[in-house]
């Protein structure tokens, strides 16, 4: 993400999808309900999907390019190239000198912005209706005409931002360092999930102008990219803008293949201690888990529910309401493209120490494995689902995120019914079985401790 | 992993549809198109109903999923508070999801899970100071359920001890973290600075440490009867509604709400004015500086409210502003500098701020002063056109969802705006002309006359601060009180 307001680079990005219920709040095995979103999917000649998906309700449109790269294809020595080649896609082309991109979007009332996560980066503009073209000429522009009046400058001014972004969400983040250390202890050393999206200052720093230009030739071509098109325009008219303005980018070369590493297991626990400036520990637990939309991936999802969301949940009611000894807690499943994780998390109150938290966190998962999960446990998690799933769904930018996703990560943007599916089909079992499977794994556990009380970090032998 | 189904059969089909329709129309590439006329906002058509208690609705009917979103608007927050019990406005709003006379904690959590729909009451995001919101999110088949939920956190609340104790804990510990976090202290000192601790806005909305713990849950008891009251609350409702329906169950649900009379709150003197100061707040070991410069700026009623929005748009209040294009783009040392006016009933702050690299802490000041200086001079045209097309043509997509419908309708309740303060929006924005920027600009943005803060790792910044000779330097504690 280049620019406040701050909005999270996630690392893998997390999708939770919902189910259906009745009226009144029962989760059913069927998924109507849930509506479909209508669109076209065709390919230009040189290969850029195109999706169109017409909403007249508010005169508004998105425009959002999926380019299928993210950090995951980064090289060894430049982690975090991917996330600045994005800010270096601001920066002007051929026949958009900057600073123009952006004059030119603000002056026609748009909002854009571009993110990159470990697996794609995205692009994108929402605009008054009559601004559509505009966002097409700088988008076909920095597809297909970035490297003319690409510098060593332009290159140097976004490293230095990318720094400042490095140190306001990681350095200066009170635990901002806690992902990266995880990912790097959870995945085997050079497994493309190992390094954080943001990279390191080093990496960051050895990034060369050639870089930018043999990474721009091998990834930013129209065969790589999708454009979803979402909002009020006509589709007859569109296809013939979309034509003119990315027609003639020449098709690149085939993609490299993209990187596919060996299965593996976690062989043991490990425990892990960092010092930070921060007043109370924080302890996050990490386990190797599935890919999105793996058979497991839907099941993983409830149990974070059932584990941390709301008053109800399982360690939420215990630590922070019965007890009241954790300030927070929290738990999710993390499945990207090629794999994924189950992080839990918590930071205990005053005077608690993390041992004592931890015996109670394990405790209640072993409780969980031996009984499982009531039906009032589950109907809750999947029922709360749907109303962020029609959220998510309520404007034409979350559209065209949400073909996005299912057309990259499922191969089909009309995957809405079938994701829904899939978690109106979590059962109890399906619950019970993937904690005792997944979290019953060797983990990672690091704890994050105020300066000088190291000592108070969990260890294998607090058991 | 790919599980394609039956559909992606269609798309095929489509893909020799699509490129066929497809005909070649020529651009030139060399020049940004031409646009053509933007959309005009469509009228919103605003229902409005006063119940006989006061309680005052404003209905919108938006079709396109089904869905509403409910917005309680009362109209107090942290302003009505006395100094010693600063936070209790905050904790009796959190306290409203926490117990009523027939549903405990547990049971609305539960509830609002197992029917799908969001409850929520807090201090209000548009001014926390002057107001509270209680909300409601919901897919309209659950809205019975919901609606009886809803009205029973408003109208029944039970503030129940054990609650209270638990929430209050919670808000010591948050307390406690916030030191943690440069933005954050950088606030609540900058605001302890410019308004003075005996003025309300000098306070931050969670209280202090001392008050915090002074609460009792009859103080939070005593807030609810002199504030929750229906003459002082307005009802948003924006969704799949009928407008007859609605006021038919609000009048069931809030008819019996009893009005009283509330005494505005009064506001002490700020004690802000004089020469530029400058207020170093140490944090070892800080990564990066903090930086909050600004001071008293102007109250929501102001006449120059939209000279002042199209000024600030250039200055700092979108990505192409001005402080973001010189330290951020040209500098690099930031990843993000912006301004704002935060308007209030009375005269609320005028801040610019930035996060910057600690070596680059006094060169970031120096482009921050220079910046507020040159806004003070003539703007050109073309910057003037970019502000006022950004602030005129982004607010279609404000309008997009219920949630978006709604949220813009809380500063008119707010803030008392008339019902078609949207639809002149355009024309009062367009009738900023570059006198009246550097008029609003001369008079509300005096970088003589400022308070400058920065927090951050002293030993390693102060020096060069020192040499830059902004202003006399102060060295303040976390919560912006001198240190000796």
């Amino acid at each position: 993400v280049r620019r406040w307001p701050l909005v999270a680079i996630c690392y893998l990005l997390l999708i939770v999808l919902p189910a259906c219920r009745q009226e009144d709040g029962t989760a059913t095995s069927s998924s109507s309900g849930v509506p479909k979103i209508k669109f076209e999917k065709y390919t230009l000649p040189n290969g850029l999907e195109v999706i169109l998906h017409e909403d007249h309700s508010t005169p508004v449109v998105a425009v959002n390019t999926y380019y299928k790269v993210g950090s995951a294809d980064e090289q060894v020595g430049r982690t975090g190239f991917a996330h600045l080649f994005e800010h270096i896609m601001f920066m002007g082309s051929k026949n958009v000198p900057y600073p123009m991109f952006d004059r030119l979007l603000e002056a026609a009332g748009a909002n854009n912005n571009g993110t990159t996560d470990n697996d794609r980066t995205n692009y994108y503009e929402t605009l008054p209706s009559n601004a559509l073209a505009l966002a097409l000429w700088l988008d076909s522009d920095r597809m297909g005409f970035l490297l003319p009046t690409m510098d060593q400058a332009k290159l140097d001014a976004q490293r230095e931002v990318v720094k400042g972004e490095r140190l306001q969400r990681v350095e200066n983040a009170p635990y901002g360092r806690g992902g990266e250390v995880i990912s790097a202890a959870l995945f085997p050393k050079a497994h493309p999930y190992s390094w954080p999206v943001i990279g390191s200052m080093k990496d960051l720093g050895a990034a060369t102008l050639e870089d930018v230009s043999s990474f721009f030739k091998t990834y930013y071509a129209p065969n790589n990219a999708t454009l979803v098109i979402a909002g009020d325009f006509k589709s007859d008219s569109v296809k013939k803008l979309v034509e003119a303005y990315f027609g003639d980018i020449p098709r690149g070369p085939d993609m490299p293949a993209r990187p596919d590493p060996a299965p593996f297991a976690p062989p043991r626990d490990t425990f892990l201690v960092l010092e930070d400036r921060v007043q109370l520990p924080q302890v996050t637990y990490a386990w190797h888990t599935v890919k999105m939309f793996h058979p497991d991936d839907a099941a993983l999802d409830v149990l974070s529910g059932v584990l941390t969301g709301g008053k109800n949940s399982r360690l939420y009611k215990k630590l922070v309401y019965d007890l009241q000894i954790a300030q927070e807690v929290s738990a999710y499943q993390a499945g990207g493209r090629i794999d994924g994780y189950y992080q839990l998390s918590f930071i205990p109150a005053p005077g608690q120490s993390p041992a004592k938290l931890d015996s109670i966190v394990r405790s209640e998962l072993d409780s969980l494995v031996s009984h499982g999960i009531s039906d009032r446990e589950l109907a809750r998690v999947l029922n709360s689902q749907r109303a962020g799933f029609l959220d998510r769904l309520a404007s034409v930018f979350g559209k065209s995120e949400v073909l996005n996703i299912y057309n990259y990560y499922a191969g089909n943007p009309d995957y809405v019914q079938e994701d829904a599916a899939r978690y109106a089909k979590v059962t109890r079992e399906d619950v019970q079985r993937v904690a005792k499977t997944y979290l019953g794994a060797p983990k990672v556990v690091l704890t994050i401790v105020p300066q000088g009380e190291k000592k108070t970090m969990l260890t294998g032998g607090a058991r | 992993m790919m599980t394609r189904s039956r559909s992606s059969i269609a798309l095929i089909a489509l893909v020799v549809a699509g490129v066929a329709v497809a005909q070649a129309v020529k651009v030139d590439r060399t020049k940004a198109p031409a646009l053509g006329t933007p959309p005009k906002l469509p009228v919103l058509p605003v229902e409005t109903r006063t119940l006989d208690n006061g309680l005052k609705l404003m209905i919108v009917e938006h079709h396109e999923l089904p869905v509403a979103d409910f917005m309680l608007v009362l109209g107090s927050g942290v302003a009505m508070e006395q100094a010693a019990q600063a936070g209790v406005a905050r904790l009796t709003a959190e306290m409203l999801t926490e117990g009523t006379k027939t549903r405990n904690s547990l049971q609305i959590a539960d509830q609002m899970a197992y029917l799908g729909v969001q409850v929520g009451a807090s201090l209000s995001s548009e001014n926390p100071w002057e107001s509270s919101m209680v909300s409601l999110h919901s897919p309209t088949g659950q809205l019975d359920s919901a609606l009886a939920l809803f009205s029973d956190i408003v109208l029944n609340p039970s503030f129940p001890a054990q609650e209270f104790d638990r929430l209050q804990k919670q808000r010591l510990t948050d307390l406690l973290q916030r030191k943690d976090y440069g933005p954050a202290i950088a606030s609540e000192a900058f605001a302890a600075i410019i308004f003075g601790a005996s003025h309300p806005y000098g306070r931050t909305t969670s209280g202090t440490e001392a008050s915090v713990k002074g609460l009792k849950v009859s103080d939070l008891q005593l807030y609810y009867q002199t504030n929750y009251r229906p003459n002082n609350a307005t009802l948003i409702v924006v969704g799949d509604v009928k407008p007859g329906d609605i006021e038919r169950r609000i009048k069931t649900l809030f008819g019996n709400w009893q009005k009283s009379e509330i005494t505005p709150p009064t506001y002490g003197v700020s004690t802000m004015g004089g020469a530029t100061m400058v207020y170093i707040v140490d944090k070892p070991g800080a990564a990066q500086s903090s930086l909050k410069l600004g001071g008293i700026g102007v109250p929501r009623s102001t006449k120059d409210y939209f000279a002042l929005e199209v000024m600030n748009t250039i200055l700092g209040g979108s990505f192409t502003s001005r402080l973001n294009y010189n330290l951020r783009e040209i500098h690099g040392y930031t990843y993000g500098a912006h301004s704002f006016f935060d308007m209030r009933k009375e005269a609320g702050p005028f801040v610019a701020q930035a996060e910057v690299v600690t070596a680059k802490t006094d060169s970031a000041l120096i482009e921050f002063m220079k910046e507020l200086r040159a806004i003070r001079e003539t703007v050109p045209e073309e910057d003037l056109s970019k502000a006022k097309r950004y602030l005129q043509l982004q607010l279609p997509s404000s309008f997009e969802t219920t949630g978006g419908i709604a949220g813009q309708l809380v500063p008119v309740s707010v803030f008392g705006l008339p019902l078609d303060y949207y639809n002149s929006y355009v024309q009062n924005i367009e009738a900023v002309t570059a006198a009246d920027v550097q008029r609003v600009a001369k008079q509300y943005v005096n970088p003589d006359s400022i308070s400058v803060i920065v927090v951050g790792d002293r030993k390693l910044i102060e020096s060069r601060i020192r040499k830059l000779n902004i202003g006399a330097i102060s060295i303040r504690d976390l919560t912006g009180k001198p240190v000796k």
